[in-house]
């Protein structure tokens, strides 16, 4: 344990984000490993480009936009406790979490809200509060490979977004959207056991 | 006391399937020379015997259903073996002998392999490879441990003086019986647990163990069997070794094997075009084939169809046709519950055969004792190591539920007779335990687990419908997550699985699907596919019971006649009324072209479409080969439409509309104008909307709406033509909004009265059920809000009075000849298709109507009409043939 805070000292405001994010202090150091992994220039912080470089990312539909979300308001650099506040977003919920933190006002990042908000804004591109018709037409035309026709297409994002807006106005907005994943386990979905 | 009823009720029966083997030793010695009558039991002996057996089974099932309190009770897997018993008693009475047992021979080679390749293919792959690593660890180290664990308890109890003594076995002898008795048996789980509905997770983990311990189960049985052969003096230390080798090359290359035929498989499927016919066969024979490979190679059988069963469907279901797939399906769930219940029943009846038995109480108890306490144990240990890995871990209640289905059953008792009593002296008893151990999982646990799972409030599986959201969404969920592990730079289980799809996006898919298969290959996509044909279904099942509770098909006459309608009101409109504003309005926005494709539009829908309905409603086999696909797609859409149509009634479409692409820029704008108008209606009470009014409406859009179908139909090539359809509709709806709304003001040539009467008859006599209730939902459901209520009287007046509203009536009567003058000779051809539908009803239900109620005025009305209908009649008897005959030319001049 020593050895382990010791270390995590290198890591520049490890309590505050700690406490922000709820992270581990293994799991931020692993974290602060990573992020310095692709931090090609050790300039402190990482850009778009550092990004970029993870292979795997250029083939996931949805990469760009997932890179997109740890620069928010256009900025270009991301510093390590930005990075980590994106990374909270997938831990997964423990019990401990509810209970404790149900107290203090600000809501963890990891709550099944802030989980849905998150998948939410990489839909809501211009950033309106509501996916409307084209940005539900794009993002399908994402994740839908290219043998699904155009017509097909924008005829499921008639359905899609027919089927989750409630109050008729063409657009998802955030409530409906997360009443459309109502049933849907997210808090399980949207973590990942490694980052708890 | 029914649950004692029940197998009572199936005695007669039971006696029918004894007779025959009495009967057959009397005749032994038939009488020389030509006989009329000869008695040839012996030549038929065997699978009469086998389909009698299965008969019985069947109808006992048939037996315990008809009361749903026994088996909402009691496992159909209970009452099968006491069933069993009870026969199993009267053929020992009876013949004197115990005949008619579970033979491990038939067992393996035809009972398991359909229960097996059932719940392989339609194995939730997704859920399974979620929870694999669970599964594996209970089906390996578990088993492992139950099979050691109990074997090393019986034989410690055997060392304590509490097995009695002529139990002749040693440590090894107790560790072959430990590692038969110890596998969770995937028929009794499978058969308690479906009826059971705990939530999937929890399933699959049951479930999914005991399907992939049978690598494990048939190692250790094997390698122990060998040990006790060979004397436990002459085991070596390479003996050991070459087991725990044996466990990898045994369960490996089942696997192997079984991923083998799941790619034949898929790969012969792709080229079965054009024999669909024997599309469901192949996927048997390869699934059968690939079971006994691994039987002949001695791999784990039920490890090499689970595996095949799981990799082809995917691609199977992607190439065969949609019959394929219902057959495929309907004969697997069949063939599997068959095996099922023929596998509890004679389980059942072998434990009736005292000779094999022989009792040792402090065996059994131990066992039992033993199978219960270690399984929870091994349970509990396991899960506390799986839930540090896991992200969400399982709890105590999970736990109890895991531990407590362990469920034991045929597999055990076969291998157990399979033992070689002169290298196993204790055989007869470690069948008795068996039998007991099995009877009592099956029966005590099987009917203590529904409340057990009900008192501990265990979570259930909550079965909700797909919903294109949930869909998309969880696929962002996927990505996301890929992403977020790229991001953090660990190769998780998100990472692989990305891998994995990519790779068989790129290549697998490629190479083992159709091309056509291929294309439209998208879980996304599906899922619209799948909605849409379940909105269909429930669609036309709604309209069906609409239909039969009103006892009328006449909601339908209107939709057909509408097209005609329509059409001919935009000729009407077009040749210059004036007199109407709006329609002026919406006269300056259409075009020519328009105007022309319109009237094809109408046409078109009055043939093509007819037909292709009566094709689908008769289901003849001829015609649903190639296009049936396509065909379903166009229907599919037309539903979608109708349901977006729906909303846009609501203020949506209007959003929807200008996002939309500049093709449909003119529809736009003519919808607008239709809004304009619609608002203008909207403005009135619904009162005041004349039936005239309403049922204008109603018919234009209904008759959009054909016209879409027929426009989609004019495109045959395959993923194309659904791509138009789609369009199509939405700009038929436009249109449909806009006529629509131009109807609202009455312009009394818009009715051509005499058509419609004619039409009506038409489908009247045709009869079609489908038509009608397409019809009649669909009008109802389409109808703009604002006149929605005046419809809905109309049609609920309708169903009430099997008359048409009155008020109706005598606009239509009143100006037909003047219209009909006008339009023969104009276009004599859309009369047919043109029914003018809408109100029209036939002359019987008219009649009928008005005898009961209103109308007494109609009456001079009616009296026109019938000879108008008559007039049609003869000149558009065949309205399919002429439609599609006059189709073709329209369609191709709209294509100009």
């Amino acid at each position: 344990m020593g050895s382990l805070s010791s270390r995590a000292a290198v890591i520049p405001d490890v309590d505050s984000i700690r406490r922000e994010t709820g992270f581990s202090q293994a799991c931020l150091l692993r974290l602060h490993h990573r992020f310095q992994a692709l931090d090609r220039d050790k300039k402190g912080y990482l850009s778009r480009m550092d990004l970029q470089q993870i292979g795997a990312l250029a083939v996931n539909p949805l990469g760009d936009r997932i890179i997109d979300s740890f620069f928010p308001d256009r900025s270009q650099r991301v510093d390590f406790s930005g990075f980590v506040r994106v990374l909270a977003h997938f831990r997964p919920i423990e019990e401990e979490d509810s209970e404790i933190r149900d107290l203090k006002k600000p809501e963890p990042l990891n709550s099944r809200m802030n989980k849905l908000r998150f998948a939410f804004q990489l839909y809501d591109l211009d950033g309106d509060g509501k996916i409307s018709w084209q940005e539900m037409l794009q993002v399908l035309r994402l994740m839908v490979g290219v043998q699904v026709t155009e017509e097909q297409l924008e005829s499921i994002t008639d359905r899609t977004v027919q089927e989750a807006d409630e109050d008729g106005d063409g657009a998802v907005s955030f409530l409906e959207f997360a009443k459309s994943l109502e049933k849907m386990n997210v808090e399980q979905k949207m973590s990942i056991r490694i980052l708890k | 006391m029914l649950r004692a009823a029940l197998p009572l009720l199936a005695l007669p029966l039971v006696g029918v399937a004894e007779e025959p083997p009495q009967k057959s030793g009397s005749p032994g010695e038939p009488p020389p020379g030509l006989a009329l009558f000869r008695w040839q039991w012996h030549e038929v002996e065997a699978p009469y015997l086998v389909a009698l057996w299965i008969l019985v089974a069947s109808l006992a099932k048939i037996v315990f259903h008809l009361s749903r309190k026994v088996t909402s009770l009691v496992p159909e897997s209970c009452l099968l073996i006491l069933l069993g018993l009870v026969l199993g008693g009267i053929v020992l009475a009876v013949a004197k002998k115990a005949e008619y047992q579970l033979e491990p021979g038939t067992f393996f080679l035809f009972l398991l392999p359909p229960i097996v390749l059932d719940s392989g293919y339609f194995m939730p792959s997704r859920l399974f490879f979620d929870n694999l690593g669970a599964i594996l660890t209970y089906a390996v180290v578990g088993t492992l441990w139950n099979a050691f664990t109990t074997g090393a308890a019986l034989w410690g109890l055997q060392q304590a003086g509490l097995v009695a003594p002529r139990v002749q076995a040693g440590f090894l002898d107790f560790l072959l019986f430990g590692s038969l008795i110890s596998a969770v048996d995937p028929v009794a789980v499978l058969a308690v647990f479906e009826e059971v509905h705990v939530n999937e997770t929890l399933f699959i983990i049951v479930f999914g163990e005991s399907l992939l311990n049978d690598a494990v189960t048939v190692v250790l049985y094997k390698v122990c069997n060998s040990f006790v052969e060979m004397g436990s003096a002459n085991v070596q230390a390479t003996d050991y070794l070459k087991g725990v080798a044996s466990l990898f090359v045994v369960s490996l290359g089942g696997a192997a094997v079984g991923l083998v035929f799941a790619f034949l498989l898929a790969l012969t499927t792709r080229f079965t075009k054009r024999v669909r016919i024997i599309e469901p066969l192949l996927v048997f024979l390869l699934a059968y084939a690939a079971y006994l490979t691994a039987e002949m190679a001695s791999l784990s059988a039920i490890l090499a169809v689970t595996m095949c069963g799981l990799g082809c469907k995917k691609y199977v279901e992607a190439n065969i046709s949609h019959k394929s797939r219902t057959a495929v399906k309907y004969t697997m769930k069949t063939l599997a519950s068959c095996a099922e219940t023929v596998i509890f029943m004679l389980l059942g009846i072998s434990a009736v055969d005292s000779s094999k038995w022989a009792w040792d109480s402090g065996l059994v108890l131990g066992t039992l004792v033993f199978i219960l306490f270690f399984r929870a144990l091994g349970v509990v240990l396991q899960t506390w190591v799986l839930n540090q890995f896991r992200l969400v871990p399982l709890d105590k209640i999970d736990q109890v539920v895991m531990s407590y289905g362990g469920l034991r059953g045929a597999v055990a008792f076969a291998l157990v007779i399979l033992l070689d009593r002169t290298k196993v002296p204790a055989k007869d008893y470690f069948v008795a335990t068996t039998i007991v151990v099995v009877f009592f999982t099956v029966i005590v646990q099987g009917l203590t687990i529904k409340p057990l799972v009900k008192w501990l409030k265990v979570k259930r599986s909550e079965h909700h419908k797909p919903t294109l959201n949930q869909e998309l969404h969880e696929h962002t969920f996927d990505h996301i997550l890929a992403a977020v592990e790229d991001v953090v730079g660990h190769h998780g289980y998100h990472y692989w699985r990305d891998r994995w799809e990519q790779f068989d996006k790129k290549y697998l898919s490629q190479l083992l699907m159709r091309r056509s298969a291929y294309r439209i290959r998208d879980q996304i996509w599906d899922v619209y596919y799948r909605l849409n044909i379940r909105d269909a279904i429930s669609f036309v099942d709604q309209g069906g019971h609409v239909l039969s509770s009103a006892g009328l098909t006449l909601p339908s006459m209107p939709s057909r006649n509408s097209v005609a309608e329509t059409s001919v009101t935009n000729l009407l409109r077009e040749s210059g009324s004036g007199a109407c504003l709006d329609l002026q309005v919406i006269d300056t926005v259409r075009s020519g072209r328009d105007r022309e494709d319109a009237v094809m539009h109408h046409l078109l829908c009055g043939g093509l479409y007819k037909p292709r309905r009566r094709y689908k409603a008769s289901c003849s086999r001829h015609f649903i080969s190639e296009d049936a696909q396509e065909r379903q797609d166009k229907e599919i859409f037309q539903q979608n439409m109708k349901r977006r149509l729906e909303s846009f009634k609501s203020t949506k479409h209007n959003i929807c509309f200008t996002k939309s692409k500049p093709r449909l820029r003119k529809t736009g704008r003519r919808k607008k104008d239709g809004v304009a108008n619609a608002e203008a209606t909207n403005g009135k009470p619904p009162r005041d909307l004349g039936f005239q009014d309403t049922a204008a409406v109603i018919l234009t859009v209904e008759s959009d709406k054909e016209e879409e179908s027929d426009s989609s139909e004019t495109e045959k090539e395959d993923d194309e033509g659904i791509i138009f359809v789609a369009r199509a509709t939405s700009e038929v709806l436009q249109e449909g909004k806009v006529s629509g709304s131009l109807e609202v003001c009455p312009s009394p040539r818009i009715i051509p009265p005499s058509p419609t009467c004619a039409e009506k008859e038409l489908p009247w006599k045709s009869g079609h059920g489908d038509l009608a209730v397409y019809v009649s939902s669909e009008t109802t459901k389409i109808v703009p809000v604002d006149m929605q209520t005046g419809w809905n009287q109309s049609i609920s007046s309708l169903e009430s009075l099997a008359s048409p509203p009155c008020t109706q009536a005598p606009t239509l009567t009143r100006l037909p000849p003047h219209p009909l003058s006008a339009e023969e000779p104009q276009a004599p051809l859309h009369l047919p298709s043109d029914p003018r539908p809408s109100f029209a009803f036939p002359p019987s239900l008219a009649k009928a109507g008005r005898s009961h109620s209103e109308s007494s005025a109609d009456i001079p009305q009616q009296q026109e009409l019938q000879p108008l209908m008559g007039h049609k009649n003869r000149t558009h008897l065949s309205p399919g043939t002429a439609n599609s005959h006059w189709c073709i030319p329209f369609n191709r001049g709209g294509r100009l």
